[in-house]
């Protein structure tokens, strides 16, 4: 086996920024905005570290689609330990239509590439929450998949993975080569230290293209509108139970 | 000889008026060996002080509660004219009292049994015209987070809350200046302006609480004070009502105005004992573009000073804010609120923020600041934080010290300027004299306005381990001219330390404004102003 694990990370609008619609409805404000990686993408790659760190595998790369700025989260994934990275280019209109097929074909194509032995992905990403890419590059692939992995363990070739699932907890032990996504308690993702920081500058990122790749990038998803949730009404104050229950009828509750 | 001469000069003085009785004469000359007692040095190191003489008791203990002053108690009839002009927001429910009765730190406990939610500066009038009349006491309240005892009653003072008074009157986004009601709680303030591209000129842990007519009272420092000054700047005018219901109107929006002797500065840190404060104009600078945190490591104090000296040098115009923690206080962290070290173990801390209008410049900046840091060795390890959920994360490591703190036991909090150098001599001193009679001795705070925050915890409150503390910590100050009381202010808990830090002349002089701003003394009784003044 090759001892290759490509993490996928997405950069996203920070989880602590407010979000706002743009005011043609057509999405979110996205200019000027503090972006960061998605944080279960940070989960996927502190857990790719961990395993290199235990000698279970060889190399983390880290793979990110978008435009010139997705360069700053490959950064953020070196300087947590990644190995390398490679930076797919995917910018204007095809990166406001880029969705989770395309992204998967295109991890599929690397995939093969690069002869990875896992490919670890966030479970979903906080602007889309499609949980969709792991998903799909599974099945494009034709690879095992270990979803809402919150513990994996590497016996030999196969992969041990417990699972988050509505009743609870689930194993399975899955084949190599497969495809993991990392729920919220799979890890807690380590701060990049100083040296770490200094020595991810001089790793390299690699440019591909899609076309290079032989991806096709259409989009078979139009969105029509964006608008931000309802405002939340204010509550009504009642001073005595007959109040309330006049208040319930009132409004047609009762 | 001269410095060593105007120190006891001032030394003398205060204890002259520590204990009335003293026989100490006004002879010009004195040696030092008139003064007995542990000898202190000092960077300078030039003179010795004495810590014996100035531990002469006044009749009650210095920081317990002084005897209540003849105001007049609440009557019905009060109460009356009270819900009149306040309906419905007149409490006397002592459920809902209770906690306007207990500071933030749960040390202290009033017995008030009036709580008036005003909601206009009009209505501000009106109580306190009325209460003047009546020689009610009345304790002005925001957001009850002070630290000193000085935000809730003594006694039965009336609490004068400004809570409702919690509205923006104008902002101008092309000066800058903010205009509110003096309840206006600042996290609000600040999320306000961050929509306008504006933040507000200070910050501290206690925002979400802190109202700002009570940041300025007790003119509130905090973790932006390094780069946007303190409130004695960036407050432009106020609105104060005076003891005897009477409104000053110095609101002004003017960055400029030299008309005139600058009364809204004596009420500023006044620590609601000269007027209640009802609306505010200030002064804000624009949100920066490009904010980064790291989070440093070292070995040494002496080399957090160097990492400090290298910031400045390097980073200069963009740093906002240079703040240090000890390792102790990583423990708490760790223990108490699960908070997870960002980095490896090290003995010091170093919180560094800064804030540009440019993100690449700034990235530029603090790159090559890092680099020279680490090859320097002074620091030993880091990490850098630019998104805006990461940055939260490092920021709590400092912030929530107070909180993990109260989770340790009861704590005696300091608050002290010093000069930068000496800042952690204090810890290490007091470590060595409490020895195990404390639980926890911690050290963090603003290092980079040379204002240290100490904490001692025991598992209960100790008054044998308080006598340790006092008065040994406000000699150990005194001996350095620093001030006992950086940005927490003096409130009821450190009333009478104020000669350590200040002239008796100085002291008396405040007295005198006092009593001409407020001769029946209703505001804000007990706080402040030292005991032996009255």
């Amino acid at each position: 086996m090759s001892g290759r694990v490509l993490v996928g990370v997405k950069r996203v609008i920070d989880y602590a920024v407010k979000i706002r619609v743009k005011p043609d409805n057509s999405g979110v404000v996205t200019d000027g905005v503090k972006h960061s990686m998605n944080p279960f993408c940070e989960i996927a790659v502190e857990e790719a570290v961990k395993l290199k760190e235990k000698k279970l595998i060889k190399e983390v790369v880290a793979v990110s689609c978008g435009p010139q700025q997705s360069q700053e989260t490959i950064r953020t994934a070196l300087a947590m330990g990644a190995d390398r990275g490679i930076h797919v280019e995917v910018a204007g209109k095809d990166y406001e239509t880029l969705g989770p097929l395309q992204v998967s074909k295109i991890m599929a194509a690397l995939a093969k590439k690069e002869d990875a032995q896992l490919i670890i992905l966030g479970k979903q990403a906080i602007d889309d929450d499609c949980n969709q890419t792991g998903q799909m590059t599974a099945a494009l692939l034709d690879w095992p998949q270990g979803t809402f992995a919150s513990e994996v363990s590497l016996d030999g070739d196969k992969v041990k993975v417990v699972r988050e699932i509505d009743g609870g907890l689930e194993t399975i032990k899955i084949s190599t080569p497969a495809v993991l996504t990392a729920d919220l308690r799979l890890n807690t993702p380590r701060y990049a230290t100083l040296p770490n920081i200094m020595k991810a500058k001089k790793k390299k990122i690699a440019n591909v293209k899609p076309a290079d790749l032989g991806v096709d990038l259409t989009s078979r998803l139009e969105v029509l509108k964006v608008e931000e949730p309802p405002q939340r009404q204010a509550g009504v104050k009642v001073e005595t139970v007959e109040d309330l229950v006049g208040k319930l009828k009132e409004t047609g509750r009762i | 000889m001269a410095g060593i001469f105007q120190r006891t000069v001032r030394l003398r003085a205060a204890v002259r008026h520590l204990c009335p009785h003293s026989t100490l004469t006004c002879a010009a000359r004195l040696s030092p060996a008139d003064f007995h007692g542990p000898f202190l040095t000092c960077t300078s190191g030039q003179f010795v002080a004495s810590t014996r003489k100035l531990h002469v008791e006044p009749k009650s203990s210095s920081a317990g509660a002084p005897e209540r002053l003849p105001f007049s108690k609440v009557t019905d009839e009060d109460l009356a004219y009270f819900r009149k002009i306040l309906p419905g927001r007149t409490i006397t429910d002592p459920d809902l009292v209770e906690s306007s009765n207990v500071d933030w730190l749960k040390t202290v406990k009033g017995s008030s049994e009036v709580l008036l939610r005003p909601q206009t500066t009009e209505e501000v009038s009106q109580i306190l015209r009325y209460c003047y009349n009546r020689n009610l006491a009345v304790n002005p309240q925001g957001g009850n987070t002070g630290l000193v005892g000085g935000s809730v009653p003594v006694y039965d003072e009336i609490v004068l809350s400004t809570s409702l008074m919690n509205n923006i009157l104008t902002f101008d986004n092309i000066s800058g200046i903010l205009t509110c009601q003096a309840g206006c709680v600042l996290e609000n303030l600040s999320l306000y302006l961050e929509e306008r591209d504006y933040i507000m000129p200070l910050d501290l842990g206690a925002k979400g609480s802190c109202q700002i007519g009570g940041n300025v009272a007790t003119n509130a420092g905090g973790l932006r004070l390094l780069r946007y000054g303190s409130l004695h700047g960036t407050v432009l005018g106020l609105e104060v009502v005076l003891a005897d219901g009477r409104v000053l109107d110095c609101l002004a929006t003017l960055r400029k105005d030299n008309t005139g002797y600058d009364l809204k500065q004596l009420f500023i840190g006044s620590e609601g004992t000269l007027g209640v404060i009802t609306a505010v104009s200030i002064l804000c600078p624009r949100k920066p573009k490009s904010t980064n945190v790291v989070f440093l490591g070292c070995e040494t104090f002496e080399e957090l000073l160097k990492t400090f000296q290298l910031c400045r040098g390097m980073l200069g115009e963009i740093l906002s804010a240079f703040e240090f923690l000890d390792s102790e206080c990583m423990r708490l962290l760790n223990t108490h609120l699960k908070l997870p070290n960002p980095i490896s173990d090290c003995p010091f801390y170093i919180v560094i923020e800064t804030s540009g209008s440019d993100p690449d410049h700034d990235s530029q900046k603090l790159d090559n600041f890092l680099e020279e840091a680490i090859a320097s060795t002074f620091v030993t390890d880091g990490t850098v934080a630019t998104e805006e959920s990461k940055i939260k994360a490092l920021w709590s490591m400092r912030e929530r010290v107070t909180e993990a703190l109260t989770h340790d036991g009861f704590t005696y909090k300091y608050d002290i300027s010093l000069p930068v150098e000496r800042i952690y001599q204090l810890v290490t001193d007091m470590r060595q004299h409490l020895g195990d009679r404390a639980k926890s001795v911690v050290g963090y705070g603003h290092v980079g306005d040379g204002n240290l925050h100490l904490n001692i915890t025991s598992p209960a409150k100790d008054p044998a381990l308080l006598a340790a503390i006092e008065p040994f910590v406000y000699e150990w100050t005194a001996s350095c001219q620093g001030s006992i009381s950086a940005e927490h202010g003096l409130g009821l808990k450190k009333r009478n330390y104020i000669y350590y830090s200040k002239p008796s002349q100085a002291v008396a002089l405040m007295g005198n404004i006092k009593a001409m701003l407020d001769p029946k003394g209703i505001l804000n009784p007990y706080k402040t102003l030292p005991d032996n003044l009255k």
